[in-house]
């Protein structure tokens, strides 16, 4: 005899429901920690203590949630480059690399230095950020260029440089800018930093020690950006158009190659933005590692967001807070390993928005 | 030509066939029966369930309900490599073969034999040997690319007789031929009956049904209006009653219609296919306002190649001229911007962006002018507005215009983009395969569309593989053959025996 | 610096790339793209340590390297197979998959010794003058079986019956169905065949080449080096191959260039000025997208693409059936 229920499959013909999507993705959050819970324990782990800890690590204090949107910061940047790439079907992974020669580049700025250091403060940051901005784009132009022309894949080639971008770094942290032979630069003068919550401890005592800086304003600001030109730009109908069908885009009449150099350039240039607002609000200088795989991250947070740029921000908190919680708690790989998951149940979970998934009891000639 | 032998009478026996897909009863309890040794046409439009039923015939799909009885042994199939050993064998509209591999490996696909090693040359010999038997000649050692639409058809039906099958499928095969090329398929299923296999013939002309078909089954929306008739004495609008429901006018009306200046113009236009050969040679005409320009040929020589070059989506040599200004090597963009309008042959590959809604489907064209955009931004009230009256005017079938294109059934989305590029009344409109896969209601609607444009003054270039269409739209008619025109006449001057002639190459006009 | 050094260096680290580049063509000939090579690579090659490590034999620990890689890729074969996910997604979390495992499942792995697979000389071979000292004398087990694997996979994927169903099924699966070939079944098993030469991969530097666990570092990107030796090699073992090969001996060269105080009557600039070795270190990335793009060009030219249903579910009922 036969199990008496069966699954049963079959395509949606409607639409699929608006509240779908936000639980699938949650589902798949809390599915992601599950897992990660079963492979800790079966390495004689304590999953329910990790957790706690991981909980107090992040969301404990307001000190705690403040590192947590420091973390976070570069996350929504990249984020929204991914999405803005994602959305017209270009694969960017190379937002590591942009992010490192985003802040290479603005971090010229005061170690050439391009203006004078006694210079005003804002004049000093924002052309840092125009030179974040700069550093990142054209290192996303390289890729874009070569997808447009040659038509090489550009996972292959983005992630390539990114190797190439933290070796360009060596270069000049462990060389010409290096700080009496460490590797790193020395630390920038204050004009360079980004003003922090903490700078306002004298005033308001409840900032003291709150490392919440100005980056995340920059994230906030690109969000509604890139919003706009996605949801209401003819650009962004462009992006949508030919992330669906590139055919039917150049049919349409739409220069596509043209618009692969555009969406990586803009791609890069908030990933490079990113790189800026790390060099210059949390580390303030130069130095190896300044990104804990945030290239990487980004990736998972735009798809985590289904490529909506106001989900970006509330995903990169909860990835911030994975971050975190990753650099205290053992083992180190861990917060990897929640992330691929997460990644992986996502797109699984698409399979749900696509199909309609129920039990049915077999019929009743097929039981007998 | 019914076998007398004492013999089981019935090859096949399918009673109460029930399948349904999502929304749609694809299958309602149709029966069907195939005498040992006949030819059995089945009938009916697109959508009408006959590739469904010989989808569960062939094992593809698993009925809901319903009974299989091959030679008089009830059967149930789980795969098609059980429906191939009772000896069903399918020769798919769309081939099912590889085509990077050679014809030999083609029909090996799937088998036991040759278990591991190859020993191709051997197995060459065996499908020669096979050729030889059933008069169906076509190199074994060829890859599959290199060859004619006719000769891979005979590889599809050769794999199906290598394994042996007795009971052949042939959905749709006349639809990629050209007239000659028909009656020699149709010679060959004669034979094929000879040589004691049975089969069934899926069609919708009712000419060719009468020349070859022993019995008759029409499919409708699912249901069997007929089942087993004699295809004899049947009238055409019998036929057409039969598969659609209701009379058939088989003749839009067109008006008479004085041609105006020229607006597209050709001139000695060459270009390549996606394998860097030769696709189209040299071709020169001109269209004038008010003028349906047809152009006939088998599919594959050089049509998709030559819509293409003209509507700036394909590098090319020589020259192309709307209304004065060259467009050839240019951005499709500017031919857009210099009246083309485009009727793709891919309605959802090029046409439209599937998973995009209605809305941002039919601006496509228009997304960058006023009203709907003013500047760098778009006005989405403006444009779903647009998407609306479009949907009222042109009646497109859909819940909303917030829906995903790809929810639309090909007639709808046919409409959507003929709705799309006539907006803006442009004056020159390529329409390829306008009216293919449609049902008899919608080829009448489209028919009438354009039409109505060339009466409002359109130059309209319309590529189409159903002859009797070309010749009742079309005031000029060019055939085009290995990327040639190796003719061009006015309409009322030509017959469907001239062109089908003209076709297959084995006649030119001296133009 | 010795040429004799750096193309014997060249087939013993090549041996790498050619494992998880074999691999990966047979998962893209059946259709199926798997981005997830480095994580497989290093799960692979912290499984074979591990194993080698706490069993006390290279043999255990080597097929524990391979099926690991093998266990890994079924994930993806479920998320892009049956629930028709995204294949480049998919394999990037794949990746990601990997890291975190391996890294949760390594800790505390560096530094520890191993067995390790034990370097051979082929009797009769080693003998023939020049060519049995380059290719046949003292090099590691696994090398040899590189040497076999590049034919053998060739002559499978392109003259045996599994081989020609395979590409079927990569380029036209809807065809191989209707003939009786489960498409599912032919994609799971050369994702999980994939998957098992990445593992093979990542053991063959973890337990025999390059012996040891540095974390992430173990692979630093090779797997992703391999992908695109897969698209440079147009899915074929034999320019994969010697692409394969070409990598290992680029990486032993441009670290025998910081040796020399003189190279060719000129100055070492890498000797004395030490930083400059980082440009070095970009060569191979640099030029893996060098490659890619001669790549690209030369199959225009010869219009030769990759298998015509590669990175497509398989959905029976779905265009033309």
């Amino acid at each position: 005899m036969k199990f008496p229920y069966q699954l049963k499959i079959d395509p949606r013909t409607e639409d699929t429901p608006k509240w779908l999507p936000i639980t699938t993705s949650v589902g798949a959050i809390v599915t992601a920690f599950i897992i990660s819970g079963i492979v800790l324990a079966l390495i004689g782990a304590q999953p329910f203590r990790v957790y706690q800890y991981f909980f107090k690590a992040s969301f404990g204090s307001w000190g705690a949630f403040s590192d947590i949107v420091v973390k976070a910061t570069p996350l929504i940047l990249i984020g929204l480059g991914c999405t803005v790439a994602f959305k017209m079907n270009i694969l960017n992974i190379g937002a590591e690399g942009q992010f490192y020669m985003g802040a290479f580049f603005a971090s010229l700025v005061v170690l050439v230095p391009i203006i004078p250091l006694d210079s005003p403060r804002w004049l000093v940051l924002t052309l840092m950020a125009a030179m974040g901005i700069l550093g990142g784009a054209l290192y996303g132009f390289i890729p874009g260029l070569l997808k447009a022309v040659f038509n090489v894949n550009e996972i292959i080639t983005t992630l390539m440089l990114n190797y190439v971008a933290v070796y360009w770094n060596n270069y000049w942290i462990f060389g010409k800018y290096s700080d009496a032979g460490f590797q790193m630069t020395p630390t920038f003068d204050k004009v360079a930093w980004l003003p922090r919550l903490a700078d306002l401890a004298n005033e308001f005592p409840f900032f003291s020690g709150i490392t919440l800086h100005l980056g995340v304003v920059f994230g906030i600001i690109a969000a509604v950006l890139i919003w706009v030109i996605l949801r209401h730009s003819r650009w962004g109908y462009e992006i949508t158009l030919i992330g669906d069908n590139p055919k039917a885009a150049n049919y349409a009449g739409i220069n596509i190659k043209k618009n692969i150099i555009l969406v990586m350039m803009l791609s890069g240039a908030l990933a490079g933005l990113a790189g800026m607002s790390e060099v210059t609000g949390v580390v303030h200088r130069l130095q190896e590692r300044i990104s804990t795989n945030y290239g990487f991250s980004g990736v998972i947070v735009a798809w985590l967001a289904k490529l909506n740029p106001f989900a970006v921000i509330p995903v990169s908190i909860l990835f911030g807070a994975l971050i975190v919680a990753g650099r205290e708690i053992q083992p180190s790989g861990l917060s990897f390993l929640i992330q691929g998951t997460i990644l992986f149940l996502v797109i699984s979970s698409d399979f749900l928005l696509r199909y309609k998934v129920h039990i049915v009891r077999r019929q009743q000639e097929e039981v007998s | 030509m019914i076998n007398q032998s004492d013999e089981y009478p019935f090859a096949v026996e399918m009673q109460d066939i029930v399948l349904r897909f999502p929304g749609v009863l694809a299958n309602d309890h149709v029966n069907f029966t195939l005498k040992k040794g006949e030819i059995h046409a089945l009938l009916g439009e697109n959508g009408a369930g006959k590739s469904t039923l010989m989808n569960v015939l062939s094992g593809l799909y698993k009925p809901e309900s319903g009974s299989i009885r091959i030679k008089g042994e009830t059967v149930t199939f789980n795969s098609p490599k059980d429906a191939i050993a009772a000896g069903i064998g399918m020769v798919h509209q769309h081939f099912m073969l590889v085509p990077t591999l050679t014809v030999t490996q083609n029909i090996l696909l799937g088998l036991k034999k040759p278990k591991f090693f190859m020993n191709l040359s051997h197995y060459d010999k065996k499908i020669l040997d096979l050729q030889e038997k059933f008069g169906l000649l076509v190199d074994p050692t060829a890859k599959i690319w290199q060859l004619s639409v006719g000769e891979q058809q005979r590889v599809e039906i050769l794999k199906m007789l290598y394994r042996g099958a007795d009971i052949l499928i042939l959905d749709e095969p006349t639809a990629v031929l050209a007239p000659q090329e028909i009656d020699d398929l149709m010679a060959t299923m004669r034979a094929l009956v000879a040589q004691g296999k049975s089969i069934i013939f899926i069609s919708h002309k009712l000419n060719e049904v009468q020349a070859v078909a022993d019995r008759l089954t029409v499919l409708r929306k699912g249901l069997a209006t007929a089942e087993g008739i004699d295809p004899q004495g049947l009238s055409r609008g019998q036929l057409a009653e039969l598969m659609v429901g209701r009379k058939v006018i088989f003749r839009v009306e067109k008006q008479a219609k004085e041609p105006g200046q020229v607006v597209l113009e050709v001139d000695d236009l060459s270009t390549t296919n996606n394998r860097g050969l030769p696709a189209v040679r040299s071709v020169s005409f001109q269209i004038r306002e008010g003028e349906i320009f047809g152009v006939a040929g088998i599919a594959g020589n050089g049509q998709s190649e030559l819509v293409e070059a003209i509507t700036g989506l394909r590098e090319a040599v020589g020259s192309v001229r709307i209304n004065g200004v060259e467009v050839c090597n240019c951005s499709p963009r500017k031919s857009i911007k210099n009246g083309l309008a485009h009727i793709p042959e891919d309605r959802t590959g090029v046409g439209t962006a599937p998973n995009l809604s209605l809305t941002n489907n039919t601006i496509m064209k228009n997304y960058s002018q006023s009203p709907i955009s003013n500047g760098w931004r778009i006005n989405y009230i403006e444009a779903h507005d647009f998407a609306d009256s479009l949907k009222e005017d042109y009646d497109i079938q859909a819940p909303n215009v917030e829906v995903q294109a790809r929810k639309l059934s090909g007639g709808n989305l046919q409409k959507l983009i003929l709705a799309r590029e006539i907006y803006g009344a442009p004056s020159l409109i390529v329409a390829m395969q306008p009216t293919r896969g449609l049902d008899v209601g919608a080829i009448e609607g489209i028919q009438r569309l354009l039409l109505e444009q060339r009466q409002r003054g359109a130059a309209i270039l319309l590529l189409s593989e159903e002859l009797e269409e070309l010749l009742m739209l079309s005031d000029r008619i060019a055939v085009i053959f290995d990327g040639e025109f190796v003719g061009q006449m006015d309409a009322d001057e030509t017959d469907l025996n001239q062109i089908g002639m003209m076709m297959t190459g084995t006649l030119r006009s001296e133009q | 610096m010795n040429l004799e050094v750096i193309l014997r260096a060249g087939l013993s680290t090549g041996t790498i790339l050619i494992f998880a580049a074999i691999g990966e063509i047979l998962a893209e000939r059946a259709g199926v793209m798997n981005l997830g090579v480095e994580g497989m690579m290093l799960v692979g090659a912290m499984a074979a340590f591990k194993v080698s490590h706490v069993t006390q034999n290279a043999w255990v620990g080597l097929l524990a390297g391979i099926l690991a890689g093998g266990l890994l890729s079924l994930a993806h074969g479920l998320v892009v197979i049956n629930l028709q996910a995204d294949q480049t997604v998919s394999g990037l979390s794949l990746t990601f998959l990997g890291t975190g495992l391996a890294l949760v499942l390594g800790e505390g792995l560096t530094g520890l010794n191993t067995p390790t697979i034990p370097n051979v000389t082929i009797p009769l071979l080693s003998q023939i003058p020049l060519i049995g000292r380059l290719f046949f004398t003292n090099f590691n087990l696994l090398v040899y079986v590189g040497y076999l694997m590049i034919p053998i996979s060739w002559y499978f994927i392109f003259k045996t019956r599994p081989g020609m169903d395979m590409r079927a099924v990569g380029e036209n699966p809807a065809a191989a169905d209707t003939l009786g070939i489960n498409v599912y079944r032919t994609r799971y098993l050369y994702t999980f065949a994939g998957g098992c030469l990445a593992g093979l991969a990542g053991a063959t530097i973890s337990i025999a080449i390059s012996p040891g666990w540095y974390s992430n570092l173990t692979t630093s990107g090779q797997g992703w080096i391999a992908i695109a030796l897969v698209i440079f090699a147009r899915w074929n073992p034999l320019p994969a191959a010697l692409g394969g090969y070409f990598f290992g001996m680029l990486r032993r060269f441009t670290l025998d260039l910081q040796g020399p105080t003189m190279i060719l009557g000129f100055r070492n600039p890498f000797f004395y000025d030490h930083n400059l070795v980082f440009f070095l270190q970009m060569v191979p990335f640099l030029l893996t997208i060098v490659a890619l793009v001669w790549g690209s060009g030369v199959a225009r030219r010869k219009r030769r693409g990759a298998p015509a249903a590669l990175g497509e579910p398989y959905i029976r009922g779905e265009r033309g059936l």
